[in-house]
């Protein structure tokens, strides 16, 4: 009787590459690397034959030569001898600003209109289905074109506010709503202002630390001190008191009418106006369905159980459904955050100044660095994205559900 | 006893039951109804005042505007005249200008009946794919589709669909002939030998073929209107579904390269906005192509905005591939199902049915993101209201009549889009509740 022998040493055959699981997946790989490091290089030398034929280069020289353009509308110092780097950070903040704006406005539309469409109201929650149907069904383009056109067409010109009888007038004496944008109060910051400013920013720590107090209160002794009215107090009562103390040194520029045109104030521009309005209430359908499945995916027998335990229903909300919901609502949340903040690159269709239209529209237009301009565009979008979907996971790693 | 039963001795005793009395008026009927659906609380009933009010301004101010609009006029000024001081919509605008709203400026009239065929037969070849009860044989036709469609809108010479078409059916072939042995043989083999076909046909088809063909060729160029936006969606979408399900899979995969590739390749996709792409098509991916090579726009935009939605369909396939129980795969392993064939037969059918809402979502927004080629100069319908027909001197100022239209073209495409997905998702429902 033999023992049993090896196995016959099996002579490699071409064919195993593919069909032995001992190699396949080598073989899928290196496919995969020849592959692309075939199309890079082609598409490289492409380009560089290219760039060599049309007398090009890549360099990034023009970001430090003057931009020799003006932008109506900026947050930093900017004029037109200013570098394209300048002209692209004003950019920049534009973006940033219209976003943040528009991220504000979106989510209380979509808390709104999503709790509406929960509502025992039959009217409410039909034409709260009606605004998410409309809005999420219509590109958003056309959305921000419809609304610059109110902004801009159908908004009375500075003129119509002259005279006895003007056909417009302005909303409380300080609010002008013209076709060349709005035009808003602005604050005068006087001597001594910063002592207001600090008491508020004290105040504000204050209705935090005293609502931690009265949790640690509950949970060591059971005592349950008011929060509602204690807070709003050390909100509102220490900062008012500092202002007429420091005998009101904040006060407000109001916008008037001199000449053609309204002076003082803040303007806001139309285009701001348009995107901000229209980025809020687009994405604002959307974040109304988020919402609203985030609360019904709170089942039922959770709120029952809580109602069993004696809660009454504003405690039930604020311990019970929320919590679990806000879990289910907030990853999408930030998703259409960063849906307004790329939405927020179509700025360029009504001139209002955002990086894209800096950067990626006069810039590159004037200097014809194409390439140069669309990966620096690129890159900002990238850096902005990876930052938000950051925030996302550290969210996400916080919130899980802690299962065994 | 039952003498005193039957009748009674007391006469005010009632003999037969009374028959029930229909409830108040406050607890059935409409009164109850909107006693419970609008005025349930004072709060709620504020809220129904206020909701009312809403209606009622928006409906006042629009309704007039809307029927009280003037159809046969040619030209703005005219309008006015006729309207008289009056305000209302001048939506003879669409009339006159509905050809351009709905293939562009360019795209000869003599041939609009070439597009709107395909438009037509576009609907039959989607049928089978969409409603699964009609008959499997109008596959052939929607496999068919693409080349007819292909020909019809660009037309030139027949040779070029047909030589794309042996292509694929030659692929085809070899790929069956060759799956018995290993599904990448056959895969791989196929995609080779088509393109074999298309190389060697390529070579065989004369210089001057489009000249004189059947259907006199149009520059993709001339393409415009909601033609075009209707041409994006559909190819992109149909594009990009395949190489979402190769991404996705590629990023569950378990080779370190290729899932290093596919992460990379869709974060950065779904970290950019569409336009910076748009950019790229075109301005800078000319420079990536041979330098005797021209890829019209058209083409461009469509790899752009495949890529693009490709991600995006890729991470809502991951999602479906994710929300599988790993039993399946391990039972599929258990069975001695190679991973082509778990992947075919086990994982994807159901991956996928939990991805539609997610998918049409996805084909939903692609649709209406279509609109921004408007912004690199492609005349779209919205480039063409923003250009051609608002810039012409007869139509300087129709404003909210043309974006209305063109609002209320989308929201039909696309509810009813929604809409669909939501009956296939009740008709795929198979667990049992």
């Amino acid at each position: 009787m033999t023992t049993i022998s090896d196995p016959p040493t099996e002579q490699f055959r071409l064919s195993m590459l593919l069909n032995d699981t001992r190699y396949r997946s080598a073989t899928f790989q290196a496919i995969a690397v020849i592959l692309l490091v075939a199309s890079i290089a082609y598409l490289g030398s492409n380009l560089a034959k290219n760039l060599r034929e049309a007398g090009l280069d890549i360099s990034f020289g023009f970001l430090s030569t003057p931009a020799g353009y003006d932008i109506n509308q900026t947050l930093i110092p900017y004029n037109n001898q200013d570098t394209n780097l300048r002209a692209a950070l004003v950019g920049i903040l534009n973006t940033l600003l219209v976003s943040f704006l528009a991220c504000a406005t979106a989510t209380i539309l979509g808390v709104f209109a999503g709790v509406l469409r929960l509502s025992q109201n039959w009217l409410v929650r039909k034409l709260m289905s009606f605004y998410v149907e409309i809005f999420r069904n219509i590109p958003v383009l056309i959305w921000i074109l419809i609304i610059y056109g109110i902004m801009t067409v159908s908004m009375p010109g500075p003129r119509d506010f002259r005279g006895e009888n003007a056909s417009a007038s302005m909303l409380l004496d300080a609010v002008a709503v013209t076709n060349r944008g709005v035009y808003i109060p602005a604050p005068v910051w006087g001597p001594g202002s910063m002592v207001v400013v600090a008491v508020f920013v004290l105040s504000v720590i204050g209705v935090f630390a005293y609502r931690r107090y009265a949790t640690k209160l509950l949970y060591d002794t059971g005592r349950l001190l008011p929060t509602t009215w204690p807070s709003i107090a050390i909100f509102f009562v220490p900062t008012l008191l500092a202002f007429f103390v420091m005998g009101s040194p904040i006060g407000l520029d109001y916008p008037a009418l001199k000449g053609f045109n309204f002076q003082g104030g803040i303007k806001i521009g139309a285009p701001l106006i348009a995107l901000w309005f229209a980025l809020s209430v687009y994405t604002g359908a959307f974040i109304a369905e988020n919402v609203r499945a985030g609360i019904q995916a709170v089942s039922k027998g959770q709120t029952e159980a809580a109602a069993a335990l004696g809660l009454r229903p504003g405690r039930i909300m604020n311990l019970v459904v929320l919590p679990q919901a806000l879990r289910v609502i907030i990853p999408p949340l930030i998703s259409q955050y960063l849906n307004i903040t790329k939405n927020s690159s179509l700025a360029i269709l009504v001139g209002y100044a955002d990086i894209t239209a800096t950067l990626g529209g006069i810039t590159m237009n004037q200097t014809g660095r194409a390439i140069e301009c669309v990966v620096l565009l690129m890159l900002f979008y990238l850096v902005i994205s990876l930052c938000i979907s950051l925030v996302m996971n550290v969210y996400n790693s916080t919130t899980r559900l802690k299962e065994r | 006893m039952s003498d005193q039963n039957n009748k009674p001795a007391v006469a005010f005793v009632r003999e037969q039951p009374i028959p029930a009395s229909p409830p108040p008026t406050s607890a059935s009927g409409p009164v109850r109804w909107l006693q419970e659906n609008l005025f349930p609380t004072w709060g709620n009933a504020l809220l129904t005042v206020i909701s009312l009010y809403v209606i009622y301004v928006v409906l006042s101010s629009s309704l007039p505007w809307i029927l009280g609009g003037v159809w046969n006029t040619s030209s703005l000024a005219e309008c006015r005249e006729v309207l008289d001081g009056r305000s209302a919509a001048c939506f003879s605008v669409l009339r006159e200008r509905w050809n351009q709203l709905m293939f562009g400026f360019k795209y000869p009239p003599e041939f609009y009946w070439r597009p709107i065929l395909a438009f037509f037969l576009m609907l039959v070849a989607a049928a089978p794919v969409l409603f699964p009860d009609l008959p499997r044989k109008m596959l052939v036709f929607t496999g068919l589709y693409p080349f007819v469609a292909f020909w019809l809108i660009w037309g030139g010479t027949i040779l070029s669909p047909l030589l794309a078409l042996a292509g694929c059916v030659l692929g085809y072939l070899a790929y069956s002939k060759w799956v018995s042995r290993s599904f990448a043989a056959g895969f791989f083999g196929g995609i080779a030998v088509a393109f074999v076909v298309w190389w060697l046909g390529g070579l065989l088809i004369p210089e001057g073929a489009s000249d004189n063909a059947m259907l006199p060729a149009v520059a993709s160029r001339d393409l415009g209107g909601f033609m075009l936006n209707m041409m994006l969606g559909v190819t992109c979408v149909s594009l990009s579904v395949p190489l979402g399900i190769a991404l996705a899979l590629g990023r569950q995969s378990d080779l370190p390269i290729v899932k290093g590739i596919c992460v990379i390749f869709i974060e950065f996709i779904r970290g950019v906005p569409l336009i910076t792409l748009l950019f790229v098509a075109s301005v800078m991916l000319a420079y990536l192509f041979p330098p005797d090579a021209t890829v019209d726009l058209f083409l461009r935009v469509v790899i752009m905005i495949t890529m693009f939605s490709a991600a995006y369909i890729a991470e809502v396939i991951r999602g479906g591939l994710a929300a599988l129980p790993k039993g399946q795969k391990e039972a599929a392993d258990s069975l001695g199902l190679d991973y082509a064939q778990a992947m075919r037969l086990i994982i994807l059918p159901q991956a996928l049915k939990i991805s539609i809402p997610g998918i049409v979502n996805v084909a939903v927004g692609l649709f209406k993101d279509t609109t921004l080629v408007s912004v690199i100069s492609m005349f779209d319908i919205v480039g063409m209201i923003r250009g051609p027909i608002l810039a012409s001197t007869e139509w300087n100022g129709v404003y909210w009549e043309l974006f209305l239209f063109a609002a209320v073209l989308f929201f039909v495409v696309c509810y009813s889009i929604s809409q669909y997905s939501q009956w296939l998702e009740r008709r795929l429902e198979t667990d049992h509740r």
